[in-house]
């Protein structure tokens, strides 16, 4: 897997600054991103470090006060389909079927008629995440981990170029959260996709990821980025380790340092 | 020992949990009847201060046989249930389109919002010489005063339901490059739609209340001139019973609109009743 650097660079920030006049506060300093094709890359910071901040640049939500971001050798100047983008919560819309929530972008960007055209590639994605037999129950007949799948299957269904994940499975339970995340990495080994996750949790951060940018507050930029060379397919055996435990300790110090100042 | 270590003992339950709750409910009825019926043959309060039960049971039958005859009082009737039907139409109209423009525009927002509120704390049955002044002693000026007591509470359920929205949702908009309307009609709308429905129970009890004043200030022919009539002849049993015949207008406009966010808003799987009643 960490032979895809060499497959090119899908998303690349160069020199990203951004600076909140209004409050005087420099969220951004200078940062430098690339994601390769079929990489899964992370960020990891204390709360405040500019990590959302980062993630709504790169979603197309946020301008930057400097610097370059381009996308498939477009630069981002607003929210684009060819981005797709998680949160922590599900945000399933309860008035519409699981198949509905799916198709939503497109409902929103093409209509409602192209959006019925897409039903097969949705279930095709639902029959991915394991949830087939859902595709005409509501919401709130699902359960967290199954709702967030349901949202998986909403972003993955634009064919999006990059996956922005904000905290996707942070509002779960630890033993959901661990198997989501081996269903995230199985998702993006079985499409190639290239994601670029936000979370809290290192032990999260180094079993998914090619890469884990590490980042310090006030103002936000990277202190180090490291390669997470534990072969791919991950497995949650690998969380027991000695390299598992050494690659989060390595994490830890520098956070430790930067972060919590 | 070979004594099983089961611990086997029962809740104690109250007496008043054990009654059903329709035996509690008659049960209530029969003896607030048996009391009233007491004060009135005691002779402790004068029959045309209170009317007795039995007085009223009769009063019941006779405006229900006026009604069903299609005598006057179904007339009257009949233009009360216009009043309420066209006022509450309005009322949703005016307060849906106000209430949008508040809770979606940042002009509404800062400028109409302030003067709505102003308007709100008013008592607003203190405006019923004026619309009558202005449109007349005929059905229209009960309209005005029933539409403007039951607007409110549909501007602000309407705008509350606007901003019910979470950030996650907005977002997730945004990142579809969702246009302005895309996201009201699709997104907040749809969200909104139990806080409307809240506004619409209380307005419709409002309804109802500000087409009686309407009728009881600015005469006209509905049936709240019915009540003002008989109250006046002293006729106690038969303001009770016409009390109780537009109860039922009451509850079949509440009803209605239980039974219409119970079709549109599905999801919403928690009990829809007493918690709207002003």
């Amino acid at each position: 897997m960490t032979a895809a650097a060499a497959a090119g660079t899908v998303y690349e920030l160069r020199n990203v600054t951004k600076v909140f006049p209004k409050r005087s506060v420099q969220a951004l300093d200078r940062v430098d991103l690339m994601l390769a094709q079929g990489s899964f890359a992370s960020v990891i910071g204390a709360s405040g470090c500019g990590k959302s901040t980062l993630l709504k640049i790169m979603a197309g939500l946020l301008p930057p006060t400097s610097g370059s971001v381009v996308l498939a050798g477009k630069p981002v100047t607003g929210p684009r389909r060819d981005i797709g983008m998680m949160f922590q919560q599900a945000t399933l819309f309860p008035w519409r079927t699981t198949m509905e929530n799916v198709v939503l972008p497109i409902e929103i960007r093409d209509g409602k008629a192209a959006a019925r055209a897409k039903h097969g590639e949705a279930a095709a994605l639902l029959e991915l995440v394991g949830l087939k037999e859902f595709a005409n129950a509501f919401p709130n007949e699902l359960s967290g981990g199954m709702a967030q799948r349901a949202a998986i299957c909403r972003m993955l269904i634009t064919e999006p170029a990059v996956l922005l994940l904000d905290e996707p499975f942070s509002a779960l339970d630890e033993l959901t959260r661990d198997f989501m995340n081996m269903e995230m990495q199985r998702i993006c080994m079985a499409r190639s996709a290239t994601a670029f996750l936000v979370t809290h949790s290192i032990q999260e951060a180094v079993i998914l990821s090619d890469v884990v940018y590490v980042m310090s507050p006030r103002p936000g930029r990277f202190v180090e980025a490291v390669a997470i060379d534990l072969p791919r397919p991950r497995t949650l055996e690998m969380i027991t380790t000695p390299r598992f435990g050494a690659l989060v300790d390595r994490i830890r110090a520098r956070l430790d340092r930067g972060a919590f100042l | 020992m070979t004594q099983s270590t089961d611990t086997v003992w029962s809740e104690p339950v109250s007496l008043i949990d054990r009654i059903p709750r329709s035996v509690a409910m008659i049960g209530l009825f029969v003896a607030f009847v048996a009391l009233w019926q007491l004060v009135v043959v005691s002779g402790l309060v004068s029959p045309i201060i209170l009317a007795s039960p039995w007085g009223t049971a009769e009063q019941l039958a006779y405006v229900g046989h006026n009604l069903l005859t299609g005598d006057y009082m179904l007339t009257a009737l009949w233009i009360t249930i216009k009043e309420v039907v066209y006022s509450f139409a309005l009322a949703i109209a005016l307060g849906f389109s106000l209430g949008v423009l508040v809770g979606e525009t940042g002009f509404g927002e800062r400028a109409v919002m302030p003067y709505l509120v102003a308007i709100d704390t008013m008592p607003k049955i203190a405006f019923a010489p004026l619309f009558i002044a202005w449109l007349g002693f005929d059905i229209h000026s009960k309209v005005a005063l029933a539409t403007f007591v039951a607007v409110f509470p549909i501007v602000v359920g309407t705008a509350a339901g606007l901003h019910a929205a979470d950030e996650h949702a907005r977002l997730l908009f945004k990142t579809m490059g969702a246009s302005r309307l895309q996201t009201l009609l699709k997104m907040k709308l749809p969200t909104g739609l139990p806080h409307f429905f809240t506004g619409l129970k209380i307005a419709s009890v409002g309804v109802m209340a500000g087409a009686i004043t309407g009728e009881f200030l600015g005469g006209g022919k509905g049936f709240g001139e019915l009540i003002r009539v008989a109250a006046s002849q002293l006729d106690t049993a038969r303001v009770f019973s016409l009390i109780i015949y537009l109860s039922l207008v009451g509850l079949a406009t509440f009803g209605t609109v239980v039974w219409v966010q119970r079709r549109f808003v599905f999801w919403q799987k928690a009990s829809v009743g007493a918690e709207a009643l002003p």
